[in-house]
C-alpha cells in the first residue's frame, strides 16, 4: 500500500530526469507497517490471516500479524499458548527486523563518514525548488517550509495515482514502472556510488571491470528483487537499494527542508495509514478485497520470501523456510490458496524501493515474518545519517538517534500486536528520533564536550 | 539505553539551563551538572526496573506455566548491561574518532596518557553500571532501601572520583577497587557463591 504507493512514484520520476527520478523515489509514502505489513497493507493482511489460520486456527488472524512486540493481548484462554508462541516469535521478529535497519543505518553512515561527494551541496531536487541560501532567518524558514510542501504534494499526487492505476487494474503499468525504477536504482546509482567510494580511497580501476562488475550486480539484484533468488541475497539487496536511496535524499535535500520533510513525512504517513480515506489505506483494503498480496518487491521480509516471486498465481509456496525459494510451492499453496496474487504484485513492484514494505510473510507454519517497507528503511537511514553529516556532535547525535529509532521501531512493532492491523511505521520513530537528534545536538553535545575535556564521568 | 539517554538529556537540559542564567561556567556548576546526571541516570534505572517488573508480569501471566520466560535477573542484567554500554559509548566515541586522526597526546600540558586512562575508565564505568544494574533490580525487588543507597552513593562516588582526574591514582585506583567490590557484591546477589564457581570449573574438568 504505502509503500507501493510510493514505489509507484518514483518510478515516475525517474523517467524524466534524474533529479526527478531522485525525487519521486524519495517521496513514496512510507507506508511502513510496523506489524504485520503496514506497507503492504492489505495484502499481507489477507495472507497472514490465511497463514495463521493454517498455523492457529482459521480465526487468529492476530497471530499473523504479530510480528513485532509479541505481547500478545489476548484474551480466551485458549489461546495462551498461541500467544506465547506469538510472543516468542514476535520478539525473534523484532530482532530480525533491528538487523536489517541498523545494516542500513550503519552502511548509510560509513559512507556518510567517509565519502565526501555526500555532504557536498551540489544543488537540488526539482521537487525542491526554493533555495536555502537566503540571509534571514525567516526567509530560509519559508523556504523549507515551501519545499515541504512541494515534496508532500508530489507524493500525495504519486500515491493517488498508484492506488488509482491499483483500483483499475493496470498492473502492466505498475508493473513496468516498478521495474523501470529498479533499473534506474540499481545500475545508475550504484554506478555513482562505486565511482565516489573509489575516488574517496584512491582506487584505481578500468572500465572494463567497472563494467562487469555493475553489470553483475545490477542483474542479480534485478532477479533476487523481482523474481526468485536466496532469501538473504534479496534481503542484502533491498537493503542496499534503501541505502543508496537514502543516501541520495541525503545529499540532495537542503538542510532544513529535509528535517521539515522528515517531520511532514511521518504526519502524513500517520493520516494516509490510519484515515478511513487514506490513499494507503485504500490500497490496502482494495488488496484485501481481493486477497492479493501486495507487492513484494517494496518490502523487506524478514522470513520466507514469499513476496518475491515471479507473479505467478500460482506460486504461492515459496518455501517453507528461509532457504530457497524452489520448492515451497506446494507447502505454500496449501497454506494460503487465496492469497496468490502476492507473486503477481511482486512482480510489479520493483523499482523504486523507496518505501519497501517488509513483510514477514510467515512460513508455513508458525513462522511469521514481519514485513517493513523500504520507504521505512530510507527514512530512518536519512535521519541518521543527516544527523553523521551535519551534527557537530559527531558520533554522539548519530548513537542517540539510532537508538531512538530502534526504540521506536520496537514500540510500533508493539502496538502492532496490540492492534493488529497495519500501523504506519514512520511517526513514533522519526518523532523520536527528531527529538533525540535537536536535543543531543544542543543541549547533550556542550555537557558532556565539557564533561570529556575534564575527563569527568558520570 | 533509551532510558539512559533519557537521563542524560535531562542532566544536560539542567546544566545548560543553570549556565545560561548564571552567565558563566564554572567547575561548581559542572558538579552540580556531573551529581544531576547521576541522580537522574538512577532514577531511570528505577523507571526501567518498574516497567520491567510489570513485562516480567505480563510475560508470567502469559506463559503457560506462570513463570516468564526471562527471569528478574536476566532483566537485571540486561538493563544494567545497555546502561553501561550506552554510558560507555556516549563517553568514549568522541575520544576514539580523535585518536583515529592526527595529533599528539597532551600537548599544551595535559597529562599523555588521557587515553589509556580513558579506555580504562570507560571499560569500569560499563562493568559497575552492569553491576549497578544487578544490585539495585536486587534491592528493588526485596525492598532493601539499603543496597539502593549503595548503589547511588558508589555511582555518585564514582562520578566525584573521577573529578580528581589527572591525578591518575587517586582516582583509577579506588575506581577499580570499587569495581571489584561491586561486581563481589552482584555476584552474590545473583545468587553465586564461592561453592558454585567451584563447582562451575569441577564440572567442566570433570566433562573433559
Amino acid at each position: 500500500m504505502i509503500t507501493f504507493m510510493n514505489n509507484s512514484d518514483s518510478e515516475e520520476e525517474p523517467c524524466n530526469e534524474r533529479t526527478s527520478l531522485m525525487s519521486a523515489e524519495s517521496p513514496p509514502v512510507p507506508s511502513y507497517q510496523d506489524g504485520p505489513q503496514a506497507s503492504e497493507g492489505g495484502e499481507a493482511q489477507a495472507h497472514r490471516k490465511r497463514r495463521a489460520g493454517s498455523s492457529r486456527g482459521p480465526n487468529n488472524v492476530a497471530g499473523g500479524e504479530m510480528s513485532g512486540s509479541g505481547v500478545p493481548v489476548r484474551e480466551s484462554a485458549l489461546e495462551n499458548e498461541e500467544e506465547e508462541l506469538t510472543l516468542k516469535y514476535g520478539a525473534k521478529h523484532v530482532i530480525m527486523l533491528f538487523v536489517p535497519v541498523t545494516l542500513c543505518m550503519i552502511v548509510v553512515v560509513a559512507t556518510i563518514k567517509s565519502v565526501r561527494f555526500y555532504t557536498e551541496k551540489n544543488g537540488q531536487l526539482i521537487y525542491t525548488p526554493f533555495s536555502e541560501d537566503t540571509p534571514s532567518v525567516g526567509q530560509r524558514l519559508l523556504n523549507s517550509v515551501l519545499n515541504t510542501i512541494v515534496m508532500i504534494s508530489v507524493i500525495i499526487v504519486m500515491t493517488v495515482f498508484l492506488v488509482l492505476l491499483y483500483k483499475y487494474r493496470c498492473y502492466k503499468f505498475i508493473h513496468g514502472w516498478l521495474i523501470l525504477s529498479s533499473l534506474m536504482l540499481l545500475f545508475l546509482f550504484t554506478y555513482i556510488y562505486l565511482g565516489e567510494v573509489l575516488k574517496t580511497y584512491n582506487v584505481a580501476m578500468d572500465y572494463p571491470t567497472l563494467f562487469i562488475v555493475i553489470w553483475n550486480f545490477g542483474a542479480v539484484g534485478m532477479i533476487c528483487i523481482h523474481w526468485k533468488g536466496p532469501l538473504q541475497l534479496q534481503q542484502a539487496y533491498l537493503i542496499m537499494i534503501s541505502a543508496l536511496m537514502a543516501l541520495v535524499f541525503i545529499k540532495y535535500l537542503p538542510e532544513w527542508s529535509a528535517w521539515v520533510i522528515l517531520g511532514a513525512i511521518s504526519i502524513y504517513d500517520l493520516m494516509a495509514v490510519l484515515c478511513p480515506k487514506g490513499p494507503l489505506r485504500m490500497l490496502v483494503e482494495t488488496a484485501q478485497e481481493r486477497n492479493e498480496p501486495i507487492f513484494p518487491a517494496l518490502i523487506y521480509s524478514s522470513a520466507m520470501m514469499w513476496t518475491v516471486g515471479m507473479a505467478k498465481p500460482d506460486t504461492a509456496a515459496r518455501g517453507p523456510s528461509q532457504q530457497t525459494w524452489d520448492a515451497a510451492e506446494d507447502g505454500r499453496e496449501h497454506l494460503r490458496s487465496p492469497s496468490h496474487a502476492e507473486s503477481q504484485m511482486s512482480e510489479t513492484r520493483s523499482p523504486v524501493p523507496t518505501r519497501p514494505v517488509s513483510s514477514l510473510e510467515e512460513l508455513e507454519e508458525e513462522e511469521r515474518g514481519v514485513k517493513l517497507g523500504l520507504g521505512d528503511f530510507i527514512f530512518y537511514s536519512v535521519l541518521v545519517g543527516k544527523a553523521a553529516a551535519t551534527a557537530s556532535g559527531d558520533w554522539n547525535t548519530t548513537l542517540a538517534c539510532f537508538v531512538a529509532i530502534l526504540i521506536g521501531l520496537c514500540l510500533t512493532l508493539l502496538l502492532l500486536a496490540v492492534f493488529k492491523k497495519a500501523l504506519p511505521a514512520l511517526p513514533i520513530s522519526i518523532t523520536f528520533g527528531l527529538i533525540f537528534y535537536f536535543s543531543t545536538d544542543n543541549l547533550v553535545r556542550p555537557f558532556m564536550d565539557t564533561l570529556a575535556s575534564h575527563q569527568l564521568y558520570i | 539505553a533509551f532510558f539512559w539517554l533519557l537521563s542524560l538529556l535531562a542532566a544536560s537540559l539542567l546544566w545548560f539551563v543553570s549556565v545560561q542564567l548564571s552567565g558563566r561556567e564554572d567547575a561548581a556548576l559542572l558538579q552540580l551538572g556531573a551529581a544531576a546526571a547521576v541522580l537522574l541516570q538512577e532514577l531511570c534505572r528505577f523507571a526501567c526496573f518498574k516497567i520491567l517488573k510489570k513485562v516480567d508480569e505480563g510475560l508470567a501471566t502469559l506463559s503457560e506455566d506462570g513463570r516468564s520466560p526471562i527471569s528478574l535477573r536476566q532483566m537485571a542484567y540486561v538493563s544494567g548491561l545497555s546502561f553501561g554500554i550506552i554510558s560507555g559509548a556516549f563517553s568514549i566515541i568522541n575520544i576514539l574518532v580523535d585518536s583515529a586522526g592526527p595529533g599528539t597526546v597532551g600537548i599544551h600540558g595535559d597529562s599523555p596518557y588521557y587515553f589509556i586512562t580513558s579506555a580504562f575508565l570507560t571499560m569500569a564505568l560499563v562493568l559497575l553500571h552492569t553491576f549497578w544494574g544487578v544490585i539495585f533490580f536486587d534491592a528493588c525487588e526485596r525492598r532493601h532501601a539499603g543496597g539502593l543507597g549503595l548503589v547511588v552513593g558508589s555511582h555518585l562516588l564514582t562520578s566525584g572520583l573521577t573529578f580528581l582526574n589527572p591525578w591518575y591514582e587517586a582516582s583509577l585506583g579506588p575506581i577499580f577497587i570499587l569495581t571489584l567490590c561491586t561486581g563481589l557484591w552482584a555476584f552474590g546477589t545473583a545468587g553465586g557463591s564461592f561453592h558454585n564457581v567451584l563447582k562451575c570449573l569441577s564440572c567442566k574438568g570433570g566433562q573433559d
